[in-house]
């Protein structure tokens, strides 16, 4: 593996290293560690880092859905059209074209289920090329990011073994 | 007096391990640097498919040498290595690489045989040669020589007479490798003297910055090679107690003699694991092998920082940095005072002294703490 993509493989496990860190685990100098960051993002390969918050652990209230969105094409509007209006909206946290029985799958979040419902209702649905959309409020997050929510700890490994 | 050790028994001293492992298990704030199996779990698949033989009540002994399915992969698997091995009789599964361990070595030494064997090195070598009979003969590896085994320590140490010797690269506990050139040196001394080899390449996935090499692929070491591996190291599966050795048909017969009337079988759950492991977790074992590789450089680079003298250990999960004096009391000291276990490098032989075993089979996060504590230590020296 390339020191570049080494660096992405460790990012997109944890983005909160220091750069001094990375360096010793990449085996260089934090000078190029901080080059091949600015590559990345310059690139637009790296576009953000963020935490992967278990929000059920928050007095927030955090209401999220998954909204599955058909949509009719015509001769002036594709895809791209309709997607660069939808991401628009801060609501939308992600929004991906996918192959199946919809088109557009996304995730909007919100404080309630009812400020969820009316941002669909009210910004979602109206758009005229979208046929139907399917709303389907997630009601327990067990892995995100790659990251397991359930709490199983314990090294029961002996604490010093051959 | 009643149920007294016989005196080959009784002539083994207790492992030194053990002395740090309770002193260890005295307080609950140390990070361990001294366990020698991997920090992940299994890979979710071969556990899988270990729960589903349960389900389906796949609870009987196999064939003695394991299931062929699983040898087949085995060999297919050893394949990477430039290995041939008929699956039907050039492959023994057993009951982790440690009964392969024991097995060749009481098949193959003869009472009063002289058994070569590098050190420092793992363990369990040593009393395995003893309690077969045969003589163990240490030869030193040093820092010097990246603690490869080289023709000039062989001859240095008498290994000429040797019979046969016992060879593990990546090495447990220093975390060294040999190259080709150095593999193929050993190899001819091994050819000119008919020393017979018991190589354990346990940790042969685990090398990084460059492939495996195996003894038993240099010329004229095939027909005197058992080659011993296992799915504890690169697998993450230690408690599923599976190995294998292989070997020319000849041999494995005669390994086999002994395993069907001492384990009859390895264990079959482990065996439906093994299976699954072989046919879909190598992107797993990738994935562990790339992050051992990243807290290799994090290890070796923080000790260069703090200023304790470490060999570039290029294999398995180990370094094992110069501690400037007593590694017993370093060790203890280490424990005491800042709650980080290390093994200290004597209880792998004589010729580790003044060394000590790191494991980084540990998160990044227990990493981080542990040399910030070790660096501690090391100013308040
Ligand atoms: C070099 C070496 N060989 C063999 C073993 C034992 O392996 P297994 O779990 O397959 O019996 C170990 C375990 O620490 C080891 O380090």
């Amino acid at each position: 593996m390339d020191t570049k993509r080494e660096l992405l493989s460790l990012l997109s496990t944890d983005a909160r290293e220091s750069t001094e860190d990375i360096a010793r685990q990449l085996g260089v100098d934090p000078e190029r560690v901080e080059a091949l960051l600015d590559e990345l993002e310059a690139e637009g390969t790296v576009r953000g880092y963020q935490a992967v918050v278990d929000w059920d652990n928050t007095d927030d209230q955090h209401v999220a859905a998954f909204v599955e969105l058909n949509v009719e094409l015509n001769r002036e509007t594709g895809y791209e059209e309709i997607a660069d209006r939808i991401a628009r909206f801060s609501e939308v946290e992600s929004l991906r074209l996918v192959s199946g029985d919809y088109d557009f799958a996304i995730e909007v979040t919100g404080d309630s289920m009812q400020d969820v419902s009316q941002f669909i209702s009210n910004q979602i649905a109206p758009i005229p090329e979208i046929t139907q959309t399917v709303t389907h409020f997630i009601m327990e997050t067990y892995k995100e990011a790659g990251i397991d929510f359930g709490d199983r700890d314990g090294d029961d490994r002996l604490s010093v073994s051959p | 007096m009643t149920l007294q050790p016989n005196d080959r028994v009784a002539g083994v001293p207790e492992s030194g391990i053990r002395k740090f492992f309770e002193l260890a298990e005295e307080r609950d704030d140390v990070i361990s640097l001294g366990v020698g199996e991997p920090d992940f779990s299994t890979p979710w698949a071969a556990r899988s498919a270990a729960i589903h033989s349960l389900e389906e009540g796949r609870t009987s002994y196999t064939s003695n040498r394991g299931m062929s399915d699983l040898r087949r992969l085995i060999s297919d698997y050893s394949r990477r290595w430039d290995h041939e091995y008929d699956p039907e009789t050039e492959v023994l599964v057993t009951t982790g690489a440690s009964e392969a361990v024991d097995l060749a070595l009481r098949t193959f030494v003869s009472p009063g045989d002289t058994v070569a064997i590098h050190q420092p090195n793992y363990i369990s070598y040593q009393p395995g040669i003893e309690f077969a009979g045969g003589e163990p003969l240490g030869v030193t590896t040093t820092a010097a020589d990246d603690f490869a085994l080289t023709p000039a320590a062989l001859a240095e140490a008498g290994a000429e007479e040797a019979d046969l010797l016992v060879f593990c690269y990546p090495n447990n506990p220093t975390g060294a490798v040999m190259d080709a050139d150095e593999i193929r040196a050993v190899a001819e001394f091994c050819v000119d003297n008919d020393i017979d080899v018991i190589a354990d390449e346990i940790y042969a996935a685990l090398t990084y910055d460059g492939d495996h090499t195996s003894i038993a692929s240099m010329p004229g070491m095939r027909e005197r090679t058992i080659v011993i591996n296992g799915f504890s190291k690169a697998y993450a599966m230690t408690g599923l107690r599976l190995g294998y050795a292989l070997g020319p048909a000849a041999a494995i017969e005669s390994m086999n003699r002994v395993h069907q009337y001492t384990m009859l079988s390895a264990p079959t759950t482990a065996q439906y694991a093994a299976i699954e492991a072989l046919r879909s977790c190598e992107d797993a074992v990738d994935e562990m092998a790339a992050e051992y590789n990243r807290r290799r450089r994090f290890v070796l680079s923080r000790f260069e920082e703090i200023g304790l003298d470490c060999f570039t250990a290029r294999g398995a999960f180990y370094a094992f940095p110069e501690c400037g004096g007593d590694d017993e009391a370093f060790a203890e000291d280490l424990l005491k005072e800042e709650g980080v276990a290390v093994v200290p490098g004597r209880v792998f032989g004589e010729s580790g002294a003044g060394h000590l075993r790191v494991s980084y089979a540990t998160s990044m996060r227990e990493l981080k703490t542990a040399m910030n504590r070790i660096e501690t230590f090391c100013r308040n020296r």
